[in-house]
């Protein structure tokens, strides 16, 4: 085993961290480089259209898990509840709060420039537009604009939804865009960076369905929030991206090819004993060690939701270089929180079934009701239907005080436990016939 | 006339029968009516009255009934209100009722919807998305949309198609109903002790399960009554609780806080009865437009709502100078995002204003009230001694 000091990463990984360094890099120069900067949120994000006007996007909640994985979320957190938040409300929220409190300094150690707009469009998740109305108030003055996605009430999209979502981009959403970069808006330029968004995601699916194959080259939940990385922000509708995706499936190929399991920090999983879908967003203050127990356990997670929170491709949506604005409000509705509960049950049951998972566990997040309102019910439907042991623990986004290794462990000892029961029974009857 | 006594305890009764018997006895009448449950905060019950139905507010269970099942539904960190919701449906509490709307109000309710798609409670269950577009040829038109669809699910139940006629007849009654209640609220305002807190709390939630035919009656009983002197003014101070919107606070905690010494002038409690401010065209030859601009520009302000432009922080402190109160108590569910995350933004407004104010949380079924009486109490005597 490696030394559990350092950390083991693909090549696609060491490519990942240096397009953030230069993303990081180039918002901490915007004002030097004249380029404005536009907040906004991963699901349902805009991000063609914003770089389309050669605007930066930043995403809050990145910043914030970033701050968890850093351990700087704590003090961010006590610092936002010091002026009024409740413990009890979204920690991603607090985070980024508190973060701009002390300056706004991102993960790389350079400082977030302030937002020249405001993009709300809130998708999948009520808490985003209590969030964005708490930045109004923190940078007075700025421009907001808003986009709402209607959800997927009865499980489609909808003609009206779809005009309604492009009536608000040409009359709110792109005068606006226009008013604060001072350029024009560029049709041409917006298809042409989706046929790079394309492009990426096709690469994307066939990276995430590899782990169809038994044993499974990749993991699919604490890999694959690597692996959504660029495609979620600010990279989807980039040759960069495109390049990026293009290297890592060369790397998930190669793997294929030599018959390799996936690659953790603590090095490769050589036997991989039970299959996983998972539900809900991972724990970022303690990342390593949640993904750590898996890895002791030769636990391979196949699918996720989590994976699907910035757009969901595996179930045939691209973005269309021939209706950009379409293809935009599409996407937005079509993102997994924005997909309404039996969707979601549909869609982890044919993970469960396709993926060939032995099990289907949730980790289910405090501070996210997005997700977590109705899990326990998932729970139950997953179980029915796809007659597999599903497994429960709890713990937060950002909040170290919700994460308890202990408990966890524990909980999913003896769910591991379980599983192996369940194989070995599931043989034996095997044997009997 | 019943006397006011009769009538408040005639109100608590139909508020609090988590049976919904008077609106179950209506749909019993007649053939082709239904029943539309909705949970807060606001839905525009005119649609419904329109097609021959019922409008029954799902206000939770409070503490008036032992949740068993429902925690089985729910982590112990998402709120009160849904384990309650979900415990009346797996106990058959809401079997005579034909369908459910789900106003988009978080993320709790809005998957609650999907838990009813699930489990298939009712003919139908929608989730009632509230356009954040506040123009009227995007926003507004996407709002129609929504009530059509409204429309669409009650006549695949009864077969009612609505007319225009009928819609305006349906907003006229609410509108008269909206007067009403803002009658008793002006009324309260000079003379709080002619109808305690918990009274007028009894008297609106009632309405939320019976005809609104028969609630204007009611009002307008309430209203000659407490224009007539009744109670004895005590010292207490004036005050505004914002917060509650949502999942209700229980009746020992609205008590306590008036046995404090506060005066509740204004609250958000039955917040949907008040929701339009003023009233609706009534006289439309598009009245489902006419509902639309209500929503556009009529309505109150609400931790639901987006709000650049119009910010809650200056609504609320207007509203407190309207009821020339003293101060506010925020009073919000444990979990509840929208208020919870609106709370910083308005106690800045607030300290800015010069409007003192105190803050706790509740459950629904919250049994405690000693730490908040005593904290009311002191928000009480602090403002007597030195405002």
């Amino acid at each position: 085993m490696a030394d559990p000091k350092e950390a083991i990463k693909e090549n696609s990984m060491i490519i990942q961290k240096e397009m953030l360094a230069r993303q990081f890099k180039d918002l901490s120069m915007a004002k030097e480089l004249g380029k404005k900067v536009v907040y906004t949120f991963v699901p349902g994000n805009l991000t063609e259209l914003i770089l389309s006007f050669d605007m930066l996007p930043v995403y809050p909640e990145i910043n914030a898990l970033q701050s968890g994985m850093r351990k700087k979320s704590a003090e961010y957190i006590r610092d936002a509840e010091k002026i009024g938040f409740s413990e009890d409300v979204c920690t991603y929220v607090k985070c980024d709060i508190g973060m701009m409190l002390n300056g706004n300094i991102g993960p790389t150690g350079e400082k977030i420039p302030p937002p020249d707009l405001l993009l709300l469009s809130y998708t999948g998740c009520f808490t985003f537009l209590k969030w964005f109305e708490n930045l109004e108030r923190l940078y007075p003055g700025v421009p907001v604009a808003m986009l709402h996605t209607p959800y997927q009430e009865d499980g489609v999209m909808t003609e009206d939804q779809i005009n309604y979502m492009v009536k608000q981009l040409k009359e709110e959403v792109i005068p606006k865009m226009e008013q604060v970069s001072g350029q024009k808006y560029d049709h041409a330029r917006l298809s042409k960076m989706m046929e790079n968004s394309a492009k990426a995601e096709d690469l994307l699916v066939k990276i995430l369905e590899s782990a169809k194959i038994v044993p499974s080259p990749i993991d699919a939940y604490f890999a694959g929030v690597y692996y959504i990385g660029p495609i979620f922000t600010a990279f989807r509708g980039t040759g960069e991206a495109v390049d990026y995706y293009t290297e890592l499936w060369n790397e998930v190929q190669q793997r294929i090819k030599l018959g390799l399991g996936p690659v953790t920090p603590e090095g490769e999983i050589k036997e991989e004993k039970f299959r996983l879908v998972v539900e809900g967003p991972p724990n970022w203050t303690n990342f390593r060690e949640f993904w750590k127990i898996f890895y002791d356990m030769g636990a391979v997670i196949v699918a996720s939701s989590y994976t699907k929170v910035g757009g969901v491709y595996d179930l045939g949506f691209r973005h269309d270089p021939k209706e950009p604005l379409e293809s935009l409000a599409k996407y937005c509705m079509g993102v997994y929180t924005n997909m309404n509960l039996p969707q979601r049950v549909d869609m982890l049951e044919k993970y469960v079934n396709e993926y060939k998972a032995d099990g289907f566990l949730i980790n289910s997040i405090k501070s996210c009701n997005s997700f977590s309102a109705g899990q326990l019910m998932i729970m139950r439907e997953i179980e029915q239907r796809a007659g597999v042991p599903v497994g429960f623990i709890e713990s937060d986004l950002v909040d170290p005080r919700y994460f308890s290794y202990a408990n966890i462990k524990n909980r999913l000892e003896s769910y591991f436990q379980m599983l192996e029961q369940r194989k070995i029974i599931l043989k034996q009857e095997e044997a009997t016939v | 006339m019943k006397s006011l006594d009769q009538i408040i305890a005639e109100c608590e009764e139909i508020a609090f029968d988590l049976k919904f018997s008077r609106a179950r006895k209506w749909k019993d009448e007649q053939d082709n009516r239904v029943i539309v449950g909705y949970l807060p905060t606001y839905v525009p019950r005119e649609i419904i009255h329109a097609a021959n139905g019922i409008s029954v507010g799902i206000m939770g269970t409070g503490d008036r009934k032992q949740i068993i099942k429902g925690d089985a539904y729910y982590q112990s960190y998402i709120c009160h209100l849904p384990r309650g919701v979900i415990e009346m449906a797996l106990d058959n509490n809401l079997d005579a009722f034909d369908g459910f709307l789900f106003p988009a109000i978080c993320d709790c309710i809005r998957n609650l919807s999907g838990m009813f798609k699930l489990s298939k409670k009712g003919k139908f269950q929608r989730y009632f998305d509230y356009p954040q577009n506040f123009s009227s040829s995007i926003g507004g038109k996407f709002y129609i949309q929504e009530l059509e669809k409204v429309l669409e699910d009650i006549f695949n139940v009864n077969g009612v198609r609505v007319t225009a006629k009928a819609l305006n007849h349906s907003i006229g009654l609410y509108n008269k109903n909206r007067h009403l209640i803002e009658t008793i609220y002006t009324i309260r305002q000079s003379t709080p002790w002619r109808l305690s807190a918990v009274e007028t709390y009894y008297i609106l939630r009632a309405g939320q399960c019976m005809p609104v035919e028969d609630h204007n009656d009611i009002l307008e009983q309430v209203v000659a009554h407490i224009q007539k002197e009744r109670g004895e003014p005590m010292d207490n101070i004036r005050v505004v609780v914002s917060g509650s919107f949502c999942e209700q606070p229980p009746i020992g905690l609205i008590k306590s806080i008036e046995l404090a010494g506060c005066y509740i002038l204004d609250d958000d409690f039955m917040l949907g009865s008040r929701f339009i401010q003023g009233n609706i065209t009534d006289d439309s030859e598009d009245p489902l437009h006419a509902l639309s601009e209500a929503y556009l520009h009529q309505s109150t302000f609400s931790s639901a709502f987006y709000d650049v432009g119009n910010p809650k922080g200056k609504r609320l402190v207007e509203l407190v100078r309207k009821r020339a109160s003293d101060g506010i108590i925020f009073c919000a569910a444990s979990f509840c995002d929208p208020a919870l995350l609106d709370r910083p933004e308005l106690q800045k407004e607030a300290d800015a204003a010069g409007i003192p104010h105190i803050n706790f949380q509740f459950h629904e079924n919250t049994g405690q009230f000693k730490i908040i009486k005593e904290q009311a109490g002191t928000f009480s005597d602090s403002i007597k001694l030195w405002a």
